[in-house]
C-alpha cells in the first residue's frame, strides 16, 4: 500500500512528476520546431549526412575528398577537434604541473615567473590569444618559397611547420593548427597550474611535518603523504579544465582551422539544415564531455585515499 | 569558459533558432501588415562589403544591396529612411530570414536550387550578375587560375564559394587547399598577411576587398577567369506571396525605369511632360499598378526617387567612377548587351 505520509513515497511522486513535466516540455519543443519548420517550407532530417559533401577540407587526419559524404566530413571535423584537444590536454597537464609546483618553489625567481605566467595567460581572453598567435605565425614568418630552417629537417614558413623526411614523407603542420594548439595549451596550462597549486597547498602543514619527523625522503613525502591527499582536491577541478579545453577548441573557426564547428558551419550553409547541424555539434560536445567526466571520476576513485 | 564561446557566437543565431523552437507559427501575408505597423522595413545586409552594403563612420549604410531596401521602404512606407539594417554573417543570414527577424535578406546572396527549394525562402529578382574569381598578389606572377596547382586559397565560410572552388579544383586537377574562415574580416586579414596564395570570392567582392582592404591595391590582381555563375539578389520568406511580389516588382521597376530613361532627377518633369505610355504607367499617371500590389499608385515613383533607377544605383556604388571601378558588363540592360531584363510593369 502507498503510504502518502511517508517522505519516501512523496519523494518518488515529486520525482516522477518532474520527469513527466520535463519530457512533455522537450516533446512540445520538438513538435513545435518541426511543425514551424514544415509550415515555413524548411526541409528537415538527417538524410543529408549520406549525400556527397562537395567541399574540400584543408587538413584531415585521414584521406577525405569532396565526393565523400557530409557524415565523413563531420568525422574529419571531429578528429581535427580531438587532435587539438588531446595534445592541449596532455601538454597542459605536464606544463601546468611544472608551473603549479613552481609557484610553491623556495626559489623567489621561479615563484615570480610562474605567478606572472598564470596571471597573464588566464586573464587574457582565449580568442585574443589565438588571434595573436595566428598573426605572429603568418605575418612574421617568411614566404613558403623561402622557409626559415630551425634544424636542417625542420622549417617554418607562412605555410606552417614542415618536417622534411619524417617517416619518409614531408609533414606540414598548418599555421592554423599550430596557433590553435599552442594558444589553447598555454591558456589551459595556466588554469591547470592553479588547480595543482591549490591542491598541494590544501595538505595541512602538520602532515608534512609528521612525514619529516618519521624520516621520509622528499620523494617519499610527496608520493605517500602529499599527493594522495592533494589529488582528491586536484582531480575534480582538473576534469573541468579538460572539458573546457575541448569546448574552447571550437574557437578554431576564428582562425580558419577546420574543426567540428567549422565543418558544421559549412555543412549548415550548403544544406540549410541549421537545427540538425547544431544538434550534431551539441551532441558531440556533450558526449565528449561526459566521456571525460566518467573517465576522470573513475581515476579519482582509484587514486584518492580511502578515508577510514 | 563557455562564456568565451557564447560571447563569440553572435547571439542572433541562437535567438533566431529559438524563435523556430518556441515561437508560434507565422501566417502567410503578414509581412506587409507587420512592416506597416512598425513603420519600418527590417533588412538583413552584409556586415561590410563596400559597394553592396557598408556602414560609414556615422553608422549610415550605403551600397547596392542597401538601396534595394531603401527602394522597398519608399514604395511601401513612403520614406526610404524607414529601414533598420541588421548586419549578418553568411551563416546567420538564412536563419534570420526564416525566423522572421528580418523582412528582406539583401546581402549579396547567390540564388541556387537548394536555397530556393529547401530553405523555406523565395528568390526575388537578380540585382547583380556575378561570378566567382580569384585574386593573387602581383609578385606571385600568376596569370591564370589554372596555375594555382596545390595552392592554399583563403575562403570565407558559409558561402557557395567553397563548393565552386572544389568543383574547379577537381575539374582541372589542381588539388587546391582551402583555408576557411568564419569571418569575412579574418579571411581578408589572412590573405593580406600572405597565408594564402590566392583569395576567392565573387568578382565584385574581390574588387571591393582590393579597394578597401589592401594596403596598396596595385599589388593585387584579379585573375581573368570566372569559375561560376553567381546571380545575386534579395530573398524573402516563403508563404507570403504579397510581400514577394512587392520586393520583386520594386526591383523590376528600378530596372525598367533605367530602360525608359527615368532617373531620380528627371522624374517629376517626365511625369508632367512625357507622352510615352510605358513611362506614364510606371509613374502611376495612367494606370494604377500599385493597387495590384496592395500599395498606392505612386509606389514606383517613390522607389525611383529614393536612390535612383538601377543604373544610377550601380554607377553610384560600383561603377567606373567609384573606387571599385566595375564595368556594367553582364549587368547592362538587355538591349545594351547585358542581362538586366525587367519583366514588364503592366
Amino acid at each position: 500500500m502507498l503510504n502518502w505520509r511517508s517522505q519516501r513515497t512523496r519523494g518518488w511522486i515529486y520525482q516522477i512528476a518532474l520527469m513527466g513535466v520535463l519530457i512533455a516540455l522537450v516533446a512540445w519543443l520538438l513538435n513545435n520546431t518541426l511543425s514551424n519548420m514544415r509550415m515555413r517550407g524548411i526541409q528537415s532530417g538527417f538524410d543529408f549526412l549520406f549525400d556527397p559533401a562537395g567541399f574540400e577540407i584543408g587538413e584531415s587526419m585521414f584521406a577525405f575528398t569532396s565526393t565523400q559524404t557530409y557524415g565523413s566530413a563531420f568525422l574529419v571535423g571531429l578528429f581535427n577537434t580531438l587532435r587539438v584537444s588531446c595534445i592541449a590536454i596532455v601538454v597542459s597537464t605536464i606544463w601546468g604541473t611544472v608551473l603549479g609546483i613552481g609557484r610553491l618553489s623556495t626559489n623567489a625567481l621561479a615563484r615570480a615567473l610562474c605567478y606572472a605566467y598564470t596571471e597573464l595567460f588566464r586573464n587574457i581572453p582565449l580568442l585574443l590569444q589565438l588571434l595573436m598567435w595566428y598573426v605572429v605565425l603568418v605575418e612574421l614568418m617568411p614566404d613558403a618559397d623561402n622557409p626559415k630552417y630551425l634544424l636542417h629537417w625542420v622549417s617554418l614558413s607562412k605555410e606552417g611547420l614542415t618536417l622534411s623526411g619524417f617517416m619518409a614523407e614531408n609533414v606540414t603542420l598548418t599555421p592554423e593548427f599550430l596557433a590553435l594548439t599552442w594558444g589553447l595549451t598555454l591558456y589551459t596550462s595556466a588554469f591547470v597550474a592553479e588547480v595543482i597549486r591549490s591542491g598541494i597547498q590544501s595538505v595541512p602543514l602538520g602532515q608534512i611535518e609528521a612525514a619529516l619527523s618519521i624520516g621520509l625522503s622528499p620523494w617519499q613525502r610527496l608520493r605517500w603523504v602529499v599527493l594522495p591527499q592533494a589529488l582528491r582536491l586536484i582531480v575534480p577541478p582538473l576534469t573541468n579544465q579538460y572539458l573546457n579545453a575541448i569546448k574552447n577548441s571550437s574557437l578554431a573557426v576564428a582562425i580558419g582551422y577546420p574543426d567540428l564547428v567549422s565543418i558544421s558551419n559549412t555543412s549548415l550553409n550548403q544544406t540549410g539544415r541549421a537545427v540538425e547541424c547544431i544538434f550534431i555539434v551539441m551532441a558531440v560536445y556533450l558526449s565528449l564531455s561526459l566521456l571525460i567526466a566518467v573517465a576522470m571520476n573513475y581515476f579519482n576513485r582509484r587514486i584518492a585515499i580511502k578515508e577510514r | 569558459m563557455t562564456l568565451n564561446l557564447s560571447s563569440y557566437y553572435r547571439n542572433i543565431h541562437v535567438v533566431c533558432l529559438l524563435t523556430l523552437v518556441i515561437g508560434s507559427p507565422a501566417w502567410a501575408g503578414k509581412t506587409l501588415d507587420a512592416v506597416k505597423q512598425r513603420d519600418q522595413v527590417v533588412c538583413g545586409v552584409n556586415t561590410g562589403l563596400a559597394g553592396f552594403s557598408a556602414a560609414d563612420s556615422q553608422g549610415k549604410w550605403s551600397g547596392l544591396d542597401v538601396d534595394m531596401c531603401r527602394a522597398v521602404a519608399a514604395a511601401v512606407l513612403g520614406n526610404a529612411d524607414k529601414v533598420r539594417y541588421v548586419p549578418l554573417s553568411a551563416q546567420q543570414r538564412f536563419t534570420a530570414l526564416q525566423s522572421g527577424e528580418i523582412d528582406v535578406l539583401s546581402r549579396n546572396t547567390t540564388f541556387t536550387l537548394t536555397r530556393d527549394a529547401s530553405l523555406g525562402l523565395h528568390q526575388t529578382a537578380v540585382t547583380y550578375y556575378d561570378g566567382q574569381g580569384f585574386m593573387t598578389p602581383v609578385k606571385a606572377n600568376i596569370k591564370s587560375a589554372k596555375q594555382l596547382k596545390g595552392a592554399t586559397v583563403c575562403v570565407q565560410a558559409g558561402t557557395t564559394t567553397e563548393k565552386n572552388l572544389t568543383d574547379f579544383s577537381r575539374t582541372h586537377k589542381l588539388d587546391i587547399k582551402p583555408v576557411v574562415f568564419e569571418k569575412f574580416e579574418a579571411a581578408n586579414a589572412a590573405y593580406f598577411s600572405g597565408r594564402c596564395k590566392a583569395y576567392t570570392t565573387d568578382a565584385s567582392g574581390l574588387a571591393s576587398i582590393r579597394t578597401k582592404e589592401a594596403k596598396n591595391p596595385k599589388e593585387h590582381v584579379i585573375l581573368p577567369e570566372l569559375i561560376s555563375k553567381e546571380p545575386l539578389g534579395p530573398m524573402v520568406r516563403r508563404g507570403d506571396d504579397e510581400w514577394l511580389a512587392i520586393v520583386k516588382w520594386t526591383i523590376y521597376g528600378l530596372v525598367e525605369a533605367e530602360e525608359y530613361g527615368i532617373t531620380s532627377e528627371n522624374l517629376s518633369s517626365m511625369k508632367n511632360d512625357s507622352t510615352d505610355p510605358v513611362v506614364l504607367r510606371l509613374l502611376g499617371k495612367s494606370e494604377d499598378t500599385g493597387k495590384l500590389l496592395g500599395l498606392d499608385r505612386d509606389w514606383l515613383a517613390r522607389a525611383i526617387l529614393a536612390s535612383g533607377n538601377y543604373g544610377e544605383i550601380f554607377e553610384r556604388h560600383l561603377g567606373e567612377k567609384t573606387p571599385l571601378g566595375l564595368k556594367r558588363g553582364l549587368n547592362a540592360q538587355w538591349n545594351k548587351g547585358g542581362l538586366q531584363y525587367a519583366i514588364p510593369i503592366r
